[in-house]
């Protein structure tokens, strides 16, 4: 289908693809196995400026907006959904400094950023603190031109491997959500060590650890717009990188499908491929739909998000369930398809189907995703 | 340091499929790229650059849609491109192509490097090159595989050999031609890209060049094609089974019945 993208960004999906399809499809079953950081991956992507894609110009960034992170998540995420998350999740790290930092903060980190010197990560997951962020115990305790930070982020994604985190801790346990902040650490900051590298069912290329904060010091200077902003910052985070998991999702069904569908035509059964039969061709039918359809609507929040629109939680919540359910599905049926062979681990479709499961936990689980739309869907009906 | 890529837009395509009456290869429906040993002189040009300071220029000759190649070279780190383009140039040999592109080398002037790819994975006579170099006047080295040393004078580099390699050492300028052991191209960065597009890549004709007009072309061109063809695939050889005296004994056999 044909989306109308702009020149520009035509001219980002097709080196994405080509790197993705070139560097990273080659190496993606190697990652999985290994469960190593891509870093040769995440220096091409670099020196191809991807990074910057989503950023301003004034920042070094290519001027563009979340539809262009977009383009470049899906692509990546269709040869390997672990490695594009060295991508997407610098992304969501960097969101709270891109959309409620201070001029100060993002001339001294967004130029790194875009020019991909640095990964970046966001912390807001604890033990006792998952579809209910509200729960969490990290504190921020102001001291002189300084915060100390103690508590324990769990499950961050590029954790160790990034540079700057985005951190969501409570500087005020009086007043519950209103009472957190948002911070930047820098890696290396005393008082800041990681976990050990947890083992994952899927996206086995990234980097998932805890983040620690043992009395760890940052200078004041480092909170993101003011106390009490923090949940705030992360809900609006959220709400902008929904259509990238949701893009992380198309990219892995797509990437599941393009072999299902290779598969079919090459495999002989009864002697023909068994792409001519009806039974795999209204599977494969479904598939691509559903895959349309997901991406249509990703594409739409995206577009959204960047004309400035101030409400999406539930359009946003709405890109990110239906993509993820539909990934699910599809990488599923590509599995499928290919039998015995796509149960095996030579062949990449049992990696896709893997993959995709978490798009439908992280970033809000889809029940989370099913609440957030039916709250805004019974406040949309109050207001009328 | 100025440094001039030499490049060449070739089919995207090993199966090359010749016209089996005029002998040339048909281009039609085959999409062009640039000959892939020519990515690698542009990645040692750019990294030259990195390294040394100055400017790449990529030069091209053929017809006008060449300029994608120039473009596309331009989105890899070249500062700018020149296509050699003219009716007057076509049917040209490698004698007339060298000859072309040495003229348009002198045009450019000033520089101390040229990189060529080791071949064109067309034509893949590995004299073009070598050629620019003699109508220069220039040393040349073929086969480099890694510039050891270079500053404004001379180069230390290593030249691939069937054995190992050789180092030799140039005064510049000279002309290299680069083995894709040399280097892993990089893949185009999004500013490259942007760069190219809006890249206008200079266009020059027979008439901009100081060149003599019975030397261009198919006229000066003293290579004459006889006959292209493919050579037939070699059939499998027999396998000889049997303890070792009844192979020998076969072998024999076989081997008297031929003329050696």
């Amino acid at each position: 289908m044909d989306y109308l993208l702009t020149e520009q960004q035509t001219m980002i999906r097709d080196l994405a693809r080509k790197i993705a399809q070139e560097k990273i499809k080659p190496v993606a079953a190697h990652y999985d196995e290994t469960e190593e950081f891509a870093w040769p991956i995440m220096k091409i992507l670099a020196d191809s400026d991807l990074f910057g894609v989503y950023l301003p110009e004034q920042y070094g960034g290519l001027g563009g907006g979340i539809m262009d992170m977009c383009l470049v998540t899906e692509e990546l995420s269709r040869a390997c959904g672990g490695i594009a998350l060295g991508y997407a999740g610098t992304g969501l790290g960097t969101l709270p400094i891109l959309l409620h930092g201070s001029e100060e903060q993002k001339k001294k980190y967004l130029p790194d950023i875009a020019k991909g010197k640095r990964l970046a990560a966001f912390c807001l997951t604890e033990a006792e603190a998952g579809s209910d962020a509200g729960a969490m115990r990290t504190s921020a305790r102001k001291e002189g031109d300084k915060y100390i930070l103690n508590g324990t982020k769990q499950w961050i994604t590029n954790a160790g491997e990034a540079e700057i985190y985005t951190v969501i801790a409570i500087t005020d346990k009086t007043k519950g959500i209103r009472g957190a902040s948002a911070f930047i650490v820098e890696k290396g900051a005393k008082g800041m060590e990681f976990g050990k590298k947890e083992k994952k069912m899927g996206i086995r290329a990234s980097a998932t650890r805890e983040v620690i904060f043992t009395d760890c010091e940052i200078p004041a200077a480092n909170l993101i717009s003011k106390e009490g902003m923090g949940f705030i910052v992360a809900l609006k985070t959220l709400d902008t990188s929904r259509p990238g998991v949701a893009s992380q999702a198309v990219g892995i069904a797509q990437g599941a499908l393009d072999c299902a569908l290779d598969y079919s035509r090459t495999r002989v059964q009864f002697g023909q491929p068994i792409s001519s039969f009806q039974a795999i061709q209204h599977m494969l039918a479904d598939m691509a739909t559903q895959l349309e359809a997901a991406r249509a609507l990703t594409y739409a929040t995206a577009r959204m998000s960047d004309s400035g629109a101030k409400a999406m939680s539930k359009d946003s919540a709405m890109s990110k369930l239906f993509a993820s359910e539909m990934a699910m599905k599809v990488t599923t049926d590509a599995v499928q398809i290919m039998g015995g062979y796509g149960y095996m681990r030579d062949y990449p479709a049992e990696k896709f189907m893997r993959d995709a499961k978490i798009t439908q936990i992280y970033e809000g689980t889809s029940q989370i995703q099913r609440n957030v739309i039916a709250a805004n869907l019974i406040k949309e009906t109050l207001k009328k | 340091m100025n440094i001039i890529v030499c490049i060449k837009q070739v089919p995207n395509t090993t199966d090359v499929r010749i016209d089996p009456v005029t002998n040339t290869l048909i281009r039609d429906g085959v999409e062009s790229v640039i000959n892939p040993f020519d990515a690698y002189a542009i990645e040692e040009a750019v990294r030259l650059k990195e390294r040394c300071g100055g400017k790449v220029t990529a030069l091209t000759m053929g017809p006008p849609q060449a300029e994608n190649a120039l473009k596309e070279a331009i989105s890899l780190g070249c500062d700018e491109g020149i296509l050699v383009s003219d009716r007057k140039f076509a049917g040209s040999d490698t004698w007339a192509t060298s000859y072309t592109l040495a003229a348009a080398i002198k045009k450019i002037g000033d520089y101390d490097v040229i990189l060529c790819g080791k071949q064109a994975s067309d034509g893949d006579t590995a004299q073009v090159g070598p050629g620019i170099s003699a109508h220069l006047d220039i040393p040349q080295v073929t086969y480099v595989k890694k510039i050891r040393e270079i500053d404004e004078k001379t180069a230390k580099v290593e030249r691939m050999t069937e054995e190992g390699y050789d180092v030799v050492e140039t005064p510049l300028p000279c002309l290299l031609t680069v083995v894709k052991e040399i280097n892993t191209p990089r893949m185009p960065s999004l500013k490259g890209l942007m760069r190219a597009k809006a890249a206008k890549p200079l266009k020059w004709t027979a008439d901009d060049l100081e060149a003599d007009p019975a030397a261009l072309g198919l006229d000066g061109s003293p290579t004459r094609v006889v006959k292209i063809f493919t050579p037939e695939t070699r059939k499998g050889g027999e396998l000889i089974s049997g303890s070792s005296a009844e192979v020998a004994k076969e072998l024999a056999e076989l081997l008297k019945g031929e003329v050696i």
